[in-house]
């Protein structure tokens, strides 16, 4: 997949009529493409990517097959059964390689006021809505993997809940690789624009199936929030150990509106989730939270990037890691405070756990604040099972190792107890216990 | 904005008098003629000028460093002088034979250089543009075996110890400006703390830039032998020109096992006007090296001065319970722009290191914190405390704070909190309803904030700091 073949693969792409579409989406792909190749893939001199090298992604043999044929693979609902662990009525969209797959999807009919479409469908049925929204949020001037998603992105979600709507159901977004993925990229989009005063939650799933390895991920999410709307994001990302994944989600946030971000990370050999939020209106505010859990050679690297940009804005932000094996675990979490941007108040933390004498973890809590009458505070810390801790619990008759697991395991719940949507919190309590358990067993 | 605040804000920078001295002077520009005259005048013996032209050379492979949060015009490098020395006749047989223009300038200064006007228990070594003008105590300081004399002396009187040392923790490759220095560096001090030997006053250097487009490139190198003591001040003005002129200095610091260097800065080079214009461009490279077991490095800077500020004092903890710290106060105003912060290299067991930042902008200044804490494989049960924060006064001014924590060893503790606010709204009122004035109120306030970095700075010192910092924030609060 380096830069060249991709720039060829684009060309063949373009001839055959660059997908299916309306009529700007072609020259709006052209734009990204040139201004991937004027970025290239970015080096750790690029100073986000300082800690991780994209060179298995970039000399990796990834195509982009934005125009293969949908459902070359068959999956049976009993497949996929396990990924989607919500109640029955959840609206559901399952995406097989990157594919829509309408006999996997289903659940609840979105009630009136909502639309949930994939995006194939959504270019013939809501073209101008798209237009007025897709490549506005996710920025690919200054972001390589953004603007490779957007010139050869096929498939996905477009999302929209009218003004006043409350959407009582999650839609649940299910995005399965199967070993017949090996040596694709598939460059997913999903565009949410929740109207105002609007209410929403949108679940991200990125699973594989059946030994899959060797794919790579490129998902780019926009989110277009109203005055007044509330969105819950929540990202569960478990590909497989020998895949890679890149995965954004940018928003752009209305006056008084509230971005809730949960971003679960364990899987991947290279994995990279950026969560970048533009907080525009007044009042507005976000709260992101994430884990990650990693083992054996695993390289998963988390990025945020809130942009204060008006006045009485706020910002939480708790990031959680647990290391073990020979993992390398990044964070790099930017605060950004515009001079107007004035009684801004934030919070962030970054804590992480090293389990095994050859994990590592970097870590880059940044603060960059041009206004004066702000609040902002942000903390990172570095360590291992507190000894004290442990040998309390031995001398309370509970063995090292199960200490071991309850007192990770309790690191881990803190971030997970932020989470409001209760399976889903259930899903990430039972998928932190069984990654302990595993990683555990053989110690 | 008050009247009274307003003409204190016009105030001129008190140091930015020039001293009409004859000066030698070679051309401008820079190339190996530039390097073999340089070391010519100082009479260098063959090693050391060999070691000047393999920086040039790698110099001028390197391209200068703009990953900085500091945005300033190009530097011409050809265009700058790289050496100018006040014109003596002779060599100084005592402090009495100095130029009495440059005893003057110093006294300006309010940096004695008679013996008897000396603050009791400081020894001073002048460096005026080029070249060190005298050392004080030189002869009680000989007596415990103590070298304390410029590096230009310690190259002829004491190669072995120069040679072994130099260029060992700030290696002549390490960066564009380290480089630079290595090859053009003109004088500096040198001291050196034999075996056992805890140094009974403080020693202290205070540098002056006279010239004008003149870069000063000194070099000071410090070594404290097994269980030696030593405590180091190190002061800097500059007079007032529109012009920037390039402060390119490198500082080592060498502590063997059990030994104890404390090296303490204010840092006072002219920082331009209200527009921006003018002021001293500093880039810095100054690297401790707690080379034995039990040692202790600890850098504490007071940072008021300067157009740019380019600076990271860092500490490679390699000896096992090796103990490294970092206080820093650095303010902003104006168009000053500050990018400083330290590195602390935890490499041995059982290794910690400290840092305490507190950062103040005001006007248009911007003020960055950038540090990394390393922790390597091998580095267990290391420790590390950083906190560093921000005040910020007015609209206008920007605060950074970019840490990098890289953890290699998972018995290693690493703790960082940071934060960034306004100067207290309440407190300003609390005290003023005590009847305080407001100035007042501000300036106790910014003297609470920046306690724990002066409380480390020695006696001499922490007076000089807290008048600096109130006249550097004068006039920031309307």
């Amino acid at each position: 997949m380096t830069a060249p073949v991709l720039l060829r693969d684009f060309e063949t792409f373009a001839a055959n009529g660059g997908g299916s579409g309306p009529s700007w989406l072609l020259p709006l792909r052209r734009q990204a493409i040139d201004r991937f190749a004027a970025l290239g893939f970015p080096t750790p001199k690029n100073e986000d990517w300082h800690f991780t090298s994209v060179v298995p992604i970039a000399e990796g043999s990834f195509r982009a097959v934005p125009d293969a044929p949908a459902r070359s693979v068959r999956l049976g609902r009993a497949d996929v059964e396990a990924f989607t662990f919500g109640r029955p009525d959840w609206i559901r969209l399952v995406f097989v390689n990157g594919r829509f797959d309408a006999s996997l999807s289903g659940g609840a009919t979105p009630p009136t006021g909502v639309t949930v479409t994939d995006l194939a469908t959504a270019w013939h049925e809501q073209p101008d809505v798209l237009e007025r929204y897709v490549g506005t949020v996710a920025d690919f001037q200054r972001t390589a993997f953004t603007a490779l998603n957007t010139a050869f992105m096929h498939d996905g979600a477009a999302i929209q809940i009218a003004p006043n709507v409350e959407l009582e159901t999650p839609v649940h977004l299910v995005f399965v690789s199967t070993p017949e993925a090996a040596g694709t990229a598939s460059h997913v989009r999903t565009l949410v624009v929740a109207g105002h005063q609007s209410k929403a939650t949108v679940i991200e799933s990125y699973v594989s199936l059946g030994g899959a390895k060797g794919y790579f991920t490129n998902a780019v999410t926009e989110a277009v929030l109203g005055d007044g709307a509330t969105l819950t994001h929540v990202k569960l990302q478990t590909e497989s150990e020998q895949a890679f994944h890149v995965g954004t989600l940018q928003a752009h946030q209305g006056r008084d509106s509230h971005l809730v971000s949960f971003s679960y990370a364990a899987g991947g050999e290279l994995a990279r989730t950026n969560v970048y939020t533009r907080l525009a209106g007044e009042g507005c505010g976000a709260t992101l939270h994430g884990l990650y859990l990693l083992d054996g050679q695993q390289h998963v690297d988390q990025q945020t990037r809130i942009e204060h940009a008006s006045p009485n804005t706020f910002s939480r932000e708790v990031y959680k890691g647990v290391l073990d094996g020979s993992s390398h675990g990044v964070f790099n979490g930017q605060v950004y405070v515009r001079p107007e941007a004035q009684k801004t108040d934030g919070k962030q933390e970054n804590n992480n756990l090293l389990l095994s004498a050859q994990a590592r973890v970097d870590t880059k809590p940044q603060l960059e604040i041009f206004a004066d009458d702000v609040k902002c505070t942000h903390g990172a810390t570095v360590g291992r099972l507190d000894e004290l801790a442990l040998f309390y619990m031995k001398s309370r008759g509970i063995g090292a190792e199960q200490a071991r697991k309850l007192l990770t395991y309790a690191f881990a719940a803190g971030v997970i107890e932020a989470v409001g949507v209760p399976e889903v919190r259930a899903e990430l309590e039972a998928l932190t216990l069984r990654r302990f358990t595993g990683a555990l067993a053989g110690s | 904005m008050s009247s009274s605040i307003e003409n204190l804000v016009n105030r001129e920078y008190k140091f930015g008098f020039v001293t009409d001295i004859e000066a030698d002077t070679i051309p401008a520009g820079l190339g190996e003629d530039t390097v073999r005259a340089i070391s010519a005048k100082k009479h260098e013996p063959a090693w050391l000028l060999d070691w000047r032209l393999k920086a040039l050379r790698r110099w001028t492979t390197m391209k200068e460093p703009h990953w900085g949060n500091v945005r300033y015009e190009p530097i011409d490098y050809q265009d700058q002088v790289y050496y100018s020395a006040p014109r003596t006749a002779k060599p100084l047989g005592s402090m009495d034979d100095v130029d009495p223009k440059l005893r003057e300038a110093y006294d300006k200064l309010g940096i004695p250089l008679k013996e008897q006007q000396v603050l009791a228990g400081v020894a001073v070594d002048a460096v005026f543009d080029s070249v060190s003008v005298g050392t004080t105590y030189r002869e009680q300081l000989a007596k415990l075996g103590i070298i304390f004399c410029s590096l230009g002396e310690a190259v002829r009187e004491h190669p072995d110890l120069v040679r072994k040392y130099l260029g060992t923790v700030v290696p002549y490759s390490d960066n564009f400006y380290a480089s630079l220095n290595s090859a053009v560096f003109s004088d500096g001090s040198f001291v050196y703390v034999p075996p056992g030997v805890r140094c009974p006053m403080e020693l202290s250097t205070y540098f002056r830039i006279n010239a004008a487009n003149t870069g000063q490139f000194e070099r000071t190198l410090i070594i404290a032998d097994t269980g030696a003591y030593v405590s180091y001040l190190e002061g800097c003005t500059a007079p007032k020109r529109a012009t920037n002129q390039l402060h390119a200095a490198v500082v080592e610091l060498i502590a063997l096992e059990n030994a104890t260097v404390k090296y303490s800065t204010v840092q006072n080079w002219y920082a331009g006007d209200e527009e921006g214009r003018g002021g001293i461009f500093n880039f810095v490279t100054k690297r401790g090296k707690c080379a034995g077991a039990n040692s202790k490095i600890s850098w504490t800077q007071v940072e008021t001065g300067s157009a740019i500020t380019w600076k990271y004092p860092s500490v490679i903890l390699q000896g096992d319970n090796s103990v490294g710290e970092f206080y820093s106060v650095a303010v902003v105003n104006h168009h000053q722009q500050a990018d400083t912060g330290t590195k602390m290299l935890h490499l041995g067991r059982n290794t910690r290191s400290n840092i305490v930042s507190k950062g103040i902008s005001a006007g248009q200044g911007n003020n960055s914190y950038r540090g990394r804490v390393f922790v390597g494989p091998k580095a267990a049960g290391a420790r590390n405390y950083t906190q560093c924060d921000s005040m910020l006064i007015g609209n206008r001014c920007g605060a950074h704070t970019f840490p990098y924590i890289e953890v290699g060893n998972d018995t290693a503790q690493v703790e960082h909190e940071a934060s960034t606010s306004k100067i207290g709204e309440d407190q300003i009122f609390y005290l003023q309803q005590r009847g305080i004035s407001k100035e007042n109120a501000v300036s106790m306030i910014v003297a609470g904030f920046c306690k724990d970095v002066f409380k480390e700075l020695p006696m001499e010192f922490a007076l000089e700091a807290q008048q600096l910092l109130g006249i550097t924030l004068e006039g920031s609060v309307g």
